[in-house]
């Protein structure tokens, strides 16, 4: 153990954890947002789309990433209406392909996730918001997806976690975030041990706190709160008058 | 595809043993950890802990990288010269230390859903310690951690191809290596999805046979 190089690693590293939030967030965000009506059509759409829904989630999630990612970095530019279109620009790019193939994955990961917390929504309140007069989509909106994503929320968690640490895939493809710039670092310095295992440190700084704030949301958006939080925070001080007082006798 | 069709069916032979073999010791590997963890002795379930929260909350790629390239190092410095540690047993020994870091979580989950009272009726009866692992919480144990753990196989499976990157000859490397000498990435890379995607479906539906066959007692 060299703990000069550990030290440099500690100095040198956290400048690809900008990159690797970067790519997380986006895919994240852009995989949620994919899901969203992906999982409501798998969970309550006509048989055929439900089915092609399921397609779409049952490649994505049962190929590795790695072969997702060098099929769109490597493999689209084999087709020539790729390399001639406007979007080669952007697919040409690594940082693109990456977080192409990232939210792709994502959404697949984040559609199955959803539709099993909206199939597990009781049908009695989907019902109860429709003899309210909800229309569909404000049935969707304010009641079923909110309820959902309480229920999703666990696994959503893990999907966050997996992410980050699929971010470290973006190395292959000559992206310098923190697993990218640790290669980087041992290929110059031969010192495999000190520097993954700091790489290593700053992932599980990372996943550690998106496993915390997993947690805090969870306990935030709870609706079943332990009953003396509760009570306190219902609680307010009588007005002189309405207090229950035992009546003097 | 040329002379691939041969290479991907070699390739296949590799991830196909590299998964079975650290699945087998991943799985040995997280009983004993799940196991130990569940005794009363803090200082022991406290180290368990540590490993599984290390071991899942790091990249699988990041592992190993670690371990190839620092066995690697590790066994240069032992032996005196440069020695270069094989890609499978390096990936065997990472991908064993992933899927024994989920598994123990798995298996400890499953042991703790075992109710109280089936280990003091067995107690009670005048079973043993193992008596009361192999013929009590055993059974009961692996049947509620079945469909949990069947997707571990399936994530074991997805992550044999990150061992390509540290220059193991499966299905991913033998891919890319056709991909640049025929010029045909897309092909090869679709060949490999394909690959992949059979050997999973091939997992989930035994994973679901043996769900079938061994459903969760009392449920």
């Amino acid at each position: 153990m060299n703990f000069g190089l550990m030290l440099e690693a500690v100095a040198v590293l956290p400048s690809g954890i900008a990159l690797t939030l970067t790519l997380t967030v986006l895919s994240l965000t852009a995989g949620f947002l994919l899901s969203v009506p992906l999982a409501f059509v798998r969970a309550f759409g006509r048989p055929g789309f439900s089915g092609a829904a399921l397609a779409y989630t049952y490649v994505v999630r049962g190929t590795p990433m790695l072969v997702q990612l060098f099929l769109i970095y490597y493999g689209l530019g084999q087709i020539e209406a790729v390399r001639a279109s406007v979007f080669w620009v952007v697919l040409r790019d690594p940082f693109w392909c990456a977080l192409l193939a990232f939210s792709l994955n994502s959404a697949a990961h984040t559609t199955e996730i959803l539709a099993r917390g909206l199939q597990s929504v009781p049908r009695g309140v989907i019902e109860a918001a429709s003899s309210l007069g909800l229309k569909r989509l404000q049935t969707a909106r304010l009641v079923t997806f909110p309820i959902a994503f309480r229920i999703s929320l666990p696994a959503y968690g893990n999907e966050v976690v997996g992410m980050i640490k699929g971010s470290s895939l973006a190395s292959t493809v000559t992206l310098l975030e923190i697993t990218g710039m640790a290669r980087q670092m041992v290929s110059t310095t031969f010192a495999p041990y000190e520097i993954f295992i700091v790489a290593g440190a700053i992932y599980l700084l990372l996943t550690s706190i998106a496993v915390k704030a997993t947690q805090f949301l969870e306990r935030r958006l709870s609706t079943e709160r332990p009953p003396a939080q509760r009570s306190r925070s219902r609680w307010r001080p009588p007005l002189p008058g309405q207090g229950l007082t035992t009546p003097l006798p | 595809m040329g002379g691939f069709t041969a290479q991907f069916a070699v390739a296949l032979t590799v991830t196909i043993s590299l998964g079975l073999i650290s699945g087998c010791l991943g799985t040995a590997a997280g009983l004993l950890l799940a196991i130990s963890r569940g005794m009363t002795h803090p200082p022991l379930a406290r180290i368990v802990t540590a490993y599984t929260t290390i071991v899942r909350g790091v990249p699988e790629l990041l592992i190993i990288l670690l371990i190839y390239f620092g066995g690697t190092t590790l066994a240069s410095r032992l032996a005196g010269r440069y020695v270069e540690v094989n890609a499978f047993s390096a990936g065997v020994i990472a991908l064993s230390v992933v899927f024994s870091g989920y598994a123990t979580e798995v298996f400890r989950g499953a042991i703790a859903a075992v109710p109280a009272g089936q280990t003091e009726a067995a107690k009670a009866l005048g079973l043993g310690a193992w008596q009361r692992w192999l013929l009590v919480i055993g059974p009961q144990m692996l049947r509620l951690a079945l469909p949990a753990y069947g997707n571990l196989w399936i994530s074991l499976f997805k992550d044999t191809a990150l061992v390509s990157i540290v220059g193991l000859t499966d299905i991913m490397r033998v891919a890319y290596v056709g991909a640049g000498s025929l010029r045909a990435p897309l092909t090869f890379y679709l060949a490999a999805s394909a690959l992949y995607l059979s050997l999973t479906t091939l997992t989930l539906l035994s994973i679901r046979v043996a769900e079938r066959r061994y459903p969760a007692l009392g449920h």
